[in-house]
């Protein structure tokens, strides 16, 4: 277990760099640092010295990747890409483009998109869970298929018309809660309300609709036949036998997903107006802060990486037929 | 007119050619040809098969462009304008040309808000104007209603007429016969329960009645009303049916060769080959895919701006931004299938007849083509069948953040950007957001439910369960 799990995260720091990589040549492969600094300091009245300054503040006035002035293995260290890339992977992201401490801003800004996005999974977890359970025993029947055509109805709705719809329904026609904003505090709740209803409405189709497939899976399996064979009940066929076993693949799932809540999601927090890590990306990506995306899609890669660790590991958890 | 071959065209073309070729080729294959016969068993499928086959007849319309000509000029040789038109354009001219000033709701006559106008007195007044192109043959609005009726029953008429032609084709070609025909539209007992054909005709007619009536109240009426600058929302939804559908079909043409190849490749060489595909799909699906997607859009964004010469049209320079997006929305969806096939092509390798056909001495590359490509097929096209409806629903909300279509170009997106602010309106502007709505919600729900049915059918597994 534990030389696999140094294995992969030694295999992370390719994938790092890889991606930051990638990032750079996406940035400057149009851009040049001089670009970026005209665009921060406003395009009127600026002279070659302040663009200068405003390079060597950031860092931004060495070569990119390869410095072919200089000898040695300085031709690979004194370069933007290497500088910046260290100090991604010690987690110090120092300072965004427009001066803000982005460690800070990321602090702060994740508990507004954890505040949705966890509800969001737990309640959407617990409805998808027992309709698929509730649909699995109605397996065959009337009830199951126009519940399956429900499902792949309510998947093929765009989640902007679910967002929408809400707003308009609650907060506009029924001015029951507040359409978009945020505040500190309990207070917040109110806010909160809209925007945890829709993600988990919005989800239920395509949940319901996968969990019933695992149900039904599990629902073939021999052992069920046995259980059934010894004349259990279908409830504890289905509680005792079918939901422990398909909880396997649905656990490991959802631990995929756990590391990425942190990370919000962009169209709801617009939509919102909530200061969360989503509007955070989306304005820096407007607002062209390449040190604000180099460290949000840093950050979002090694969360990535850790969810696909923690996938291995709780199928170890959860099934003791595998070994790392 | 002079043609113009957009470069998405050029692509779309060569899409609907290869999909000619798979079904031409599929026919002669009883193994391919077995699977498909049934995905169309399912009155479902064969209906949703149906609607598809409509959209695509409009996205194909509308991937004909050309300059039409200027008319009344005096050179002898044909001048032609420089705007780029598509034959669909032409089609629904009738509903295309009656622009009004600003919004008004489906069907009305009246204009959404007041304006200052003169009276037959030569007072000021300010009341809501007539629409220039609605109901402009009625005296008043209490004739709407029966000049609506009237219009619908000729509608039907139309329709009845036409689909009596068809039957009567049908039968003189003897496709099908008239006895049984009616013997079997007559059974009650599988009123409910019609066959996959009686599933498909029922939708070819409805679809058939839509088109009838858009086609006699369309020219008199805004059937879905206007938008702001007074454009009929029945027009840009139908337009939108090329976007949704392209950036469908166009991301997986792109992404497909990538995966298949760099797939197969890593799972029947292994070694380093193995590795530095891995490598290379891990880093890729490791960033988050809306920041990719964002960060390509702006640098398409500063890529165009510095060309700003280089576009002769400003439908060039959209279609190039589009193709783009599907580019990108390609390299972020390629991972998940190249995992797939990577995965499978390790089982294949393992199984007898590749074993038998390397020691036999037969290349790397004929044992791939001969032996191993045909065993993925089942996988690809499944993947393909599932990801469209995804795709159609990421350019909705990409554009909304702005990353995704051009604000030029007509999609649903862009319908939905516009519109979703004037629900704070009194009295509210919902036609917009409804037109969206409908023509994305049929598109994809038809997407999904064919693809349920094409997974059903291919995917080993599930046959086995049956």
């Amino acid at each position: 277990m534990s030389s696999y799990l140094t294995r992969r995260i030694l295999y992370a720091f390719p994938i790092l760099i890889g991606v930051n990589f990638i990032t750079f040549v996406l940035f400057f492969v149009v851009n040049s640092p001089d670009d970026m600094a005209r665009v921060h300091l406003g395009n009127r009245y600026v002279t070659e010295d302040s663009i200068s300054n405003w390079k060597s503040e950031r860092g931004y006035d060495k070569p990119l990747f390869i410095a072919l002035n200089s000898t040695g293995k300085k031709v690979f260290t004194e370069t933007i890409f290497f500088d910046k890339t260290v100090r991604l992977f010690t987690f110090d992201f120092g300072q965004s483009d427009s001066g803000r401490d982005i460690s800070y801003d990321i602090s702060e800004r994740m508990w507004p998109s954890l505040f949705i996005s966890l509800p969001v999974l737990c309640l959407g977890l617990l409805f998808t869970l027992s309709l698929a359970l509730l649909i699995a025993f109605f397996r065959g029947t009337y009830i199951d298929s126009s519940a399956v055509i429900l499902c792949v109805s309510m998947m093929s709705i765009s989640g902007l018309f679910y967002i929408i719809g809400g707003q308009y329904l609650l907060s506009k026609l029924l001015q029951i809660v507040p359409i978009s904003g945020f505040d500190d505090g309990i207070a917040s709740i109110k806010f909160l309300i809209l925007p945890i209803l829709i993600g988990v409405i919005g989800g239920l189709g395509h949940g319901t609709r996968w969990y019933r497939t695992i149900f039904l899976e599990e629902i073939h399996r021999d052992y069920v036949r046995t259980a059934r064979a010894k004349g259990l009940s279908e409830k504890g066929v289905l509680y005792q036998h079918v939901l422990r076993n398909a909880l396997i693949p649905i656990v490991t799932g959802v631990v995929a997903l756990l590391p990425s809540l942190f990370l919000g999601s962009l169209i709801t927090e617009a939509f919102f107006g909530i200061p969360g890590l989503g509007s955070y990306t989306i304005d820096a990506i407007q607002s062209q802060d390449f040190a604000i995306v180099r460290a949000m899609v840093f950050l979002g890669s090694v969360l990535y990486i850790l969810g696909l660790i923690l996938t291995d590991v709780a199928y170890t958890l959860v099934d003791p037929r595998i070994r790392l | 007119m002079e043609l113009v071959i957009l470069k998405t065209d050029a692509l779309f073309f060569i899409l609907i050619a290869s999909l000619l070729a798979y079904i031409f080729y599929a026919s002669k294959k009883e193994h391919l040809a077995r699977p498909w016969r049934s995905v169309l068993k399912k009155p479902m499928a064969a209906s949703a098969l149906t609607i598809l086959a409509f959209y695509l007849t409009v996205a194909i319309l509308d991937s004909i462009h050309f300059h039409p000509e200027i008319e009344g000029t005096s050179s002898d040789t044909p001048v032609y304008s420089s705007q780029v038109v598509s034959l669909l354009d032409e089609v629904l001219k009738p509903i295309n040309k009656n622009t009004e000033t600003t919004y008004s709701a489906p069907f009305a006559i009246y204009s959404y808000s007041k304006e200052s106008q003169e009276s037959d007195t030569g007072q000021i007044i300010r009341d809501y104007p007539r629409l220039i192109h609605a109901g402009s043959h009625l005296s008043g609005i209490s004739e709407v209603r029966s000049d609506l009726i009237m219009r619908s029953l000729s509608a039907l008429g139309y329709w009845i007429f036409a689909m009596a032609i068809l039957c009567l084709i049908l039968i003189s070609l003897r496709v099908v016969k008239l006895k049984l025909m009616v013997a079997d539209w007559l059974n009650l007992s599988t009123f409910f329960r019609p066959s996959p054909a009686q599933a498909a005709v029922i939708t070819f007619a409805a679809v058939c009645l839509s088109i009838s009536l858009v086609a006699t109240v369309g020219p008199y009426y805004h059937i879905l009303g206007t938008d702001k600058v007074g454009n009929d929302v029945l027009f840009q939804g139908i337009k939108g049916i090329r976007t949704g559908l392209l950036i469908g079909t166009l991301t997986t043409l792109i992404m497909l060769p990538f995966a298949v190849v760099l797939g197969v490749a890593a799972g029947y060489f292994r070694g380093w080959v193995d590795d530095a595909i891995q490598y290379l799909y891990t880093t890729l699906s490791s960033i988050p895919g809306v920041l990719l997607i964002a960060a390509a859009a702006l640098m398409l964004e500063v890529f165009m701006t510095n060309n700003a010469g280089d576009f002769e049209s400003v439908t060039a320079r959209a279609d190039l931004r589009f193709l783009c997006l599907c580019l990108i929305l390609g390299v972020t969806a390629w991972t998940g299938l190249c995992r797939y096939l990577r995965a499978e092509t390790l089982k294949l390798k393992e199984s007898n007849y590749i074993e038998a056909s390397r020691a036999f001495g037969v290349l790397s590359w004929s044992t791939i083509s001969q032996h191993v490509l045909p065993n993925l097929m089942h996988i690809v096209m499944i993947s393909i069948v599932l990801d469209f409806s995804g795709l159609v629903l990421a350019e909705a909300a990409l554009t909304y953040i702005d990353i995704g279509v051009d604000p030029s170009m007509e999609s649903w997106g862009n319908m939905i950007n516009g519109a979703r602010l004037e629900l704070a309106r009194e009295p509210v502007v919902w036609w917009s957001l409804f037109t969206a709505f409908l023509f994305m919600f049929v598109l994809v729900l038809a997407a999904n439910v064919f693809g349920d049915s094409v997974r059903d059918a291919f995917d080993p597994r599930i046959r086995e369960l049956d």
